[in-house]
């Protein structure tokens, strides 16, 4: 067992190695450029030196004269140093920055992804045992509708209707107008408030499609010969299937809730820049948009050690749930 | 040829309009079913034979599918005496499992459905029709009064719970009262030596998967009889094992049978399994008994044509044979059943009166009785087939019995028959 994840780990670095030089070479050839906005804005002001100027003199400062290997293999030292620079974009130490805005992010994929489970594995329980009956059609029904949303599309039509009609929630924004005269429970309350409608819109939209990979992996066990078996030995109804078939059901869903670990940190881009919500993913959409390097390339090294991480945990949980795995 | 294509295709609309009548049955079935604390004496009744442990009476079990209503069991009767061995044989289809299932009520609900007829049970001091009951009482007599060995070793053990923990759960369950966690497991590893697991300690935490086939039969043996079920259900228990595998699981069923003296109910479509297994032999074709008798009955005097052909059909040791014999045709489909006597359209020994509807049994000797047209006036068809009447007379011979004459030239005959076709 260790022998394993000690083996995965050193794959795991060998992949991250690979990701990251793909992603540095991608952002070097990225369209923006933020020295070049920057050069701009600073030959247009009275008296100043031409653009081109400008431009060598910030593509020196800023490293980006060097080819992309050699900037690369430089990123890559100051990065496994735990030197992650100082972003471009809004002049602070990036991880200054993203300690600013991971929490909100947390917050909100945290609270959805456990919305999810305890909605969809229930209701695909439900319908995958009530099979063809009106409530398995009502949920497989409106778990297609949900699969089915836009994200952008049901965040705007909650907001016409809970925000603008009913005038339940605001618009936009993580706090109200008039938040600073509020007590700090009042504060906490006016931020809860305000993630009411991301949550919904993330929980909506992504429950979908767990509860319909439950209802299948459920159907499929209890079409299986040891729960006719269970029953054969008579168990009751309710024993056979949270007992028997669910412990049965689980070995696959284990595959997806480890798979989702990186979306906790990876923030919701659309979500939370339609809601205008500071996290991580409005915030490193910002950052990608100006070209600040430093703080992209943490962002992006960062998503792909959790997606490593996560397929190492849900390896390892395989092997918990299923004793036919055993992992060496 | 217009009527053949349109057996074939069902349109969509046809299809609708089945599955909504279907839905209307089932939904209707599933509520009665459904229903909690149900009075006992809704289906409380009396053993016509207080010496049987099972009496099925005209048992009808329907599936109704999206094609139209199958009737995989249409109207079976017969009964198992306590403490013997009736064997249920027939081809593939032809409703031996569905009639098992349906005396457990593990039929796929809810398209498969008991409609009619009455399964008597005998617990003892009282008896009940399994076929009224609600699936709430029917939970307490499952692996406590009638129990079940599935065909599927390999798939019939959850492969996420250890093999103690399986046994240990049924013995909880009925028998749990007043013991201790360290009796249970004294009596599943009890139960683990007396199918013939030697390293029952250890197979005790072990997963389904650590085990070989023959072993987890063993161990599926060992969970239907944890609590000495009255009726053991062996749906060919044997079917997925090699031959000395085989031979040693059947040694143990009949051994352990005579110990908690039980009866079973063994299906198979192993005729030589039978003749070794059972003493009473019930013959189905398409839902329906065509024969039934004690095991010499058939095996020594086979009357209907069907019981014959599969008899011609199976190896015999020591006669050499090109190709083996079997039966031409294939079984009716199961949706559009003829009205005649199902097994017309392969049947050799045909009469005139054949045609008419299906015929009703007809005893041959108090055990002995058979659904053929054949022997409807008197006992001895001579006059109508010279070939069965043959075949009759050889029949007086027990020795001889189970290879007349005559039955190797019909499979002869056929041989030929099936060349040129």
């Amino acid at each position: 067992m260790r022998n394993y994840i000690v083996k995965r780990i050193l794959f795991s670095i060998f992949i991250l190695f690979f990701v990251t030089l793909i992603i540095y070479t991608l952002i070097r050839c990225l369209p923006t450029s933020y020295v070049e906005t920057m050069a701009i804005q600073l030959s247009s002001k009275p008296g100043s030196k031409s653009y081109t100027e400008w431009l060598e003199q910030l593509n020196a400062s800023y490293g980006l004269d060097r080819p992309i290997l050699v900037g690369y293999v430089s990123w890559l030292k100051d990065f496994a140093q735990g030197n992650f620079g100082d972003s471009w974009r809004f002049t602070v130490p990036v991880i200054q920055e993203f300690k600013s805005v991971i929490g909100v992010s947390f917050v909100m994929g945290a609270i959805s992804l456990i919305l999810e489970l305890v909605i969809a594995i229930p209701l695909g329980i439900v319908a995958a045992t009530k099979q063809y009956s009106k409530s398995d059609y009502i949920i497989s029904a409106s778990a297609l509708v949900g699969i089915s949303l836009p994200t952008f599309f049901f965040a705007t039509i909650l907001k016409l209707v809970f925000s603008v009609k009913l005038g339940w929630f605001d618009t936009h924004g993580i706090v109200g107008r008039n938040y600073a005269q509020l007590d700090a429970m009042g504060q906490f309350l006016d931020k809860c408030s305000h993630l009411v409608l991301p949550i919904v819109t993330l929980t909506i939209v992504s429950v979908g499609s767990l509860m319909r990979y439950t209802r299948t992996n459920m159907l499929e066990v209890l079409n299986a010969d040891y729960i006719r078996t269970a029953r054969a030995k008579g168990l009751s109804e309710g024993k056979v299937i949270y007992r028997h078939a669910f412990r049965n059901t689980l070995i696959p869903l284990v595959t997806i809730v480890g798979g989702s670990l990186p979306g906790l940190f990876s923030g919701a881009l659309i979500t939370e820049t339609l809601f205008s919500i500071p996290g991580i993913g409005f915030v490193s959409y910002q950052a990608m948009v100006a070209g600040d390097i430093p703080f992209t390339m943490f962002y992006l090294s960062f998503i792909a050690v959790l997606t490593l991480a996560g397929n190492l945990i849900s390896d390892i949980l395989y092997a918990v749930v299923d004793p036919r795995v055993r992992i060496a | 040829m217009a009527k053949k294509k349109a057996e074939g295709y069902l349109s969509g609309r046809e299809s609708r309009r089945i599955s909504r009548a279907n839905r209307k049955v089932t939904n209707e079935l599933e509520k009665k079913r459904k229903r909690k604390k149900v009075p006992e004496s809704e289906y409380l009744t009396k053993m016509h034979d207080p010496d049987n442990a099972v009496e099925f009476d005209n048992l009808h079990t329907y599936f109704f599918t999206d094609a139209g209503t199958v009737k995989s069991v249409d109207g079976v009767s017969f009964e198992v005496p306590i403490g013997k061995t009736v064997g249920v044989v027939g081809e593939s289809g032809c409703g031996k499992s569905v009639t098992s299932l349906s005396l457990m009520q593990l039929l796929q609900r809810p398209q498969g459905q008991v409609v009619e007829g009455e399964i008597r049970l005998n617990l003892g001091d009282k008896a009940v029709d399994v076929a009224k009951m609600p699936y709430e009482a029917v939970q307490h007599l499952r692996g406590n009064f009638v129990s079940m060995i599935f065909q599927e070793p390999m798939t019939s053990l959850n492969p996420v719970f250890r093999i103690g923990d399986q046994i240990n759960e049924v013995i909880e369950l009925h028998d749990g009262e007043g013991k201790s966690k360290e009796d249970v497991k004294k009596r599943t590893i009890e139960l683990l030596e007396m199918v013939g697991i030697a390293n029952s300690e250890g197979v005790y935490r072990m997963f389904p998967h650590e085990l070989s086939g023959g072993m987890r039969q063993r161990v599926c043996i060992a969970m239907a009889l944890a609590c000495n079920p009255k009726v053991i259900i062996a749906d060919e228990p044997t079917t997925a094992l090699d031959v000395t595998i085989q031979a040693q699981v059947l040694d143990l069923l009949r051994s352990l049978k005579d110990k908690i003296n039980s009866s079973i109910m063994f299906i198979t479509h192993d005729l030589g399994v039978i003749a070794e297994m059972a003493d009473y032999v019930v013959v189905m074709y398409a839902g329906r008994i065509v024969e039934k008798g004690t095991a010499e009955d058939i095996f020594y005097h086979p009357a209907h044509p069907y019981t014959i052909g599969l008899m011609a059909s199976k190896p015999v040791v020591g006669r050499q044979v090109d190709k083996l014999y079997s039966i031409p045709g294939k079984v009716p489909n199961p949706v559009n059943m003829p009205d005649y006597c199902y097994f017309k359209d392969r049947c050799e020994m045909c009469v005139e009166k054949c045609g008419g509807e299906y015929p009703c049994e007809v005893s041959l000797s108090p055990t002995h009785k058979v659904s053929c047209y054949r022997y409807y006036d008197g006992q001895m068809p001579e006059d109508v087939n010279p070939a069965a009447a043959g075949e009759k007379a050889e029949n007086g011979d027990p020795a001889e019995g189970q290879k007349p004459g005559d039955l190797s030239t019909a499979a002869d005959k056929d041989q030929e028959g099936g060349d040129v076709s």
